[in-house]
């Protein structure tokens, strides 16, 4: 089954929280994003978020961290109703992404992924790229992230 | 308030910035999948080689991470950065395996200061990431605010 038949175009699908506590917004920005507003509470406040927040990429990775789960039971419930889930592969990227509001220590954030379009390659028969849109939002329903990525899908 | 610090003024077009070197080992793409991107090809050399990324391969979150680090080393953390508001395309071009080393440019588009609020400017950059044999692995188009000089300071 191909995903574009699973899912009818601009239907949103809830895939899972992520709660961000400030020590692990410290931790991955230790490693990856070391700048004052991700790593220190009080430089934070003088900063333009006006509190300690999380890096924009650990929101992205947030939204990962949900969909791979989410993608695994979805392949398991299809199968026991006798459905074989669309094989998705590596995603080539991503566009439009937009860090809406900081993700501040101690926010939680429900992720949803909405299937928009999906384009057959040429070039690879029976291969396709799905363009799917993927959002979060915080505990107050207010979007904190939007971006459209792009995901190879196998014959 | 360090007077050294880069602010919009010194992002003119075409000025570009060096990312890397960095080298991205086994354990560290294992250990960002783990927590964000569990899938096989990113988990374990065996998977990782069976599958069309051709090795342990780094989640495309990971790669992203990375190269936010080398932003860091590279100008972010000796800017007047106020962070970003997004992304305009990332393209994952080639897979990031183990043992790789990363490197590459991060280069200016435009710069221009807000209009709403006129000590804080956007400046957008082309980001590319290489690794060892020259290969793009990334292209990142994306935006950055950061400080205008403050009246009064030398350049």
């Amino acid at each position: 089954m191909k995903l574009s038949e699973l899912h009818p175009e601009g239907t949103k699908v809830r895939i899972g929280t992520v709660d961000f506590t400030q020590d692990d917004i410290i931790r991955f920005a230790g490693q990856f994003d070391p700048q004052p507003f991700h790593l220190d509470p009080e430089a934070a406040r003088q900063s333009l978020f006006g509190g300690l927040c999380a890096s924009g990429w650990h929101t992205c990775a947030g939204w990962m961290k949900c969909f791979v789960p989410y993608w695994t039971s979805e392949t398991i419930r299809l199968g026991k109703d006798g459905i074989v889930a669309p094989k998705l592969g590596p995603s080539p990227g991503f566009a439009d992404l937009r860090w809406l509001r900081p993700v501040f220590a101690g926010d939680s954030i429900t992720y949803f992924v909405t299937f928009l379009a999906a384009k057959d390659l040429e070039s690879r028969p029976g291969w396709r790229i799905n363009t799917i849109r993927c959002e979060g939002e915080n505990q107050n329903g207010e979007a904190v992230i939007r971006f459209d990525s792009k995901v190879i899908e196998f014959p | 308030m360090q007077a050294d610090r880069l602010h919009i003024e010194d992002f003119t077009p075409g000025r570009a910035f060096a990312l890397g070197p960095t080298p991205v080992s086994a354990d560290e793409i294992v250990a960002f999948a783990s927590e964000f991107d569990p899938q096989p090809m990113h988990l374990s050399q065996a998977d990782g080689a069976a599958s069309i990324l051709g090795g342990l391969a780094a989640s495309g979150w990971h790669t992203s991470a990375l190269m936010m680090r080398m932003l860091c080393d590279s100008y972010i953390g000796n800017s007047a950065s106020e962070g970003s508001p997004g992304i305009d395309s990332m393209e994952w071009k080639k897979p990031v395996l183990a043992g790789d080393t990363l490197s590459g440019q991060s280069r200016v588009t435009a710069a221009r200061v807000s209009k709403s609020r006129p000590e804080i400017g956007i400046v957008t950059f082309r980001a590319t990431v290489t690794n060892q044999r020259g290969d793009v692995v990334a292209i990142c188009e994306y935006a950055n605010l950061i400080r205008c000089r403050p009246s009064g300071e030398a350049a």
